[in-house]
């Protein structure tokens, strides 16, 4: 039983040896050449999984996009053309951080627009708030009438 | 009166919109670049063998349809009646890419479920599809007569789809 166990277990180590190995052409003989794909792999987004860049996506298309990256800039593409060809196919979207244009105007000025506003509320109300202090003061008649019950009780309890 | 009092109400109902027209969106339906683009060109071997290599060129002077599938894909086969339908009735000539697919499966796929396709290119390593900005099949292109694509749909065609976008958009663009 314990020997068949064993079996098994160096069994198992085998598998997951050879499956591991299967992954590892991917790594390139030039380390140079694979920090590029790398850098360039976190700048496309993955279209399957669309909250993960290239370098992250292990989906299909992602490691096919990411060979495609590999190959045209071991043939002498710049980073510049290989996003070029990328977005000729698949647009805009794959561009992991979005282009600065008129259809992105609100989505880079958004954040700066809405405290913009927010801190003109915000200023707007604490003004208000101090022009509106002095009229709050207690009225006069009030005041001497609290004045009046103030003297009334001053024996100590 | 006191119209302020309504500021917190519009500043929610104007909210509820945004987010009632944010639920329609379809954040997975990328928008294609190349729709009023020329479909990119190639030349693959044909999945039947003896048929000479596929080039969308050779489909100059007809409207046509792309269709990319594979054997593995489970949405295809949701949608693949509706392609047999469309072939048997003649609405428009039906070109296959057979996106990352074992041919051998591919055709088992083809002889039990029906071929509606005039010719299957073989995409063995997806390149294709990466020129035509393919990330989920199936996808469906429509191809006007000087080779400029029309339309792009992603995800399985549905009767819906197919009777009220594409097959009027076909038949406007045969004239």
């Amino acid at each position: 039983m314990t020997a068949m166990k064993r079996w098994l277990l160096m069994l198992a180590l085998a598998a997951a040896a050879t499956t591991h190995a299967a992954e590892a052409p991917n790594v390139a003989a030039d380390p140079a050449l694979e920090a590029r794909v790398n850098a360039l792999s976190a700048e496309l987004r993955c279209l399957v999984c669309q909250n993960q860049t290239i370098a992250d996506s292990h989906a299909d298309l992602a490691v096919d996009l990411k060979n495609q990256v590999r190959d045209q800039l071991k043939a002498g593409r710049s980073e510049r053309q290989v996003i070029d060809y990328m977005t000729q196919r698949y647009g805009d979207f794959v561009l992991y951080r979005p282009p600065f244009k008129a259809t992105t105007l609100l989505l880079w000025l958004g954040p700066a627009l809405l405290l913009l506003v927010g801190g003109l509320l915000f200023w707007r109300s604490l003004k208000n708030s101090q022009s509106a202090a002095p009229a709050a003061a207690v009225a006069d008649a009030d005041a001497r009438r609290a004045e009046q019950l103030l003297a009334a009780d001053d024996t100590p309890r | 009166m006191k119209a302020r009092l309504f500021v917190p109400l519009a500043l929610f109902l104007l909210l509820a919109v945004l987010l009632a027209v944010g639920l329609t969106l379809k954040p997975r339906e990328v928008p294609s670049p190349f729709i009023g683009k020329p479909a990119p060109a190639f030349s693959l071997a044909q999945l039947k063998t003896g048929q000479p290599a596929f080039d969308p060129a050779q489909m100059r002077g007809q409207v046509w349809v792309l269709n990319v599938w594979a054997s593995w894909c489970a949405p295809c086969r949701e949608e693949h009646p509706l392609l047999v339908e469309a072939a048997r009735q003649k609405q428009v000539t039906i070109v296959g890419l057979n996106y990352k697919d074992d041919p051998r499966n591919a055709e088992e796929w083809l002889r039990k479920l029906g071929d509606p396709y005039q010719a299957i290119a073989v995409d063995r390593d997806g390149k294709v599809g990466i020129d035509y900005g393919v990330y989920g099949v199936p996808e469906t292109f429509v191809v006007d007569r000087e080779g400029i694509i029309r339309k792009k749909h992603i995800g399985p065609l549905t009767p819906e789809v197919w009777n009220q976008d594409v097959l009027p958009l076909i038949q406007k663009l045969k004239g």
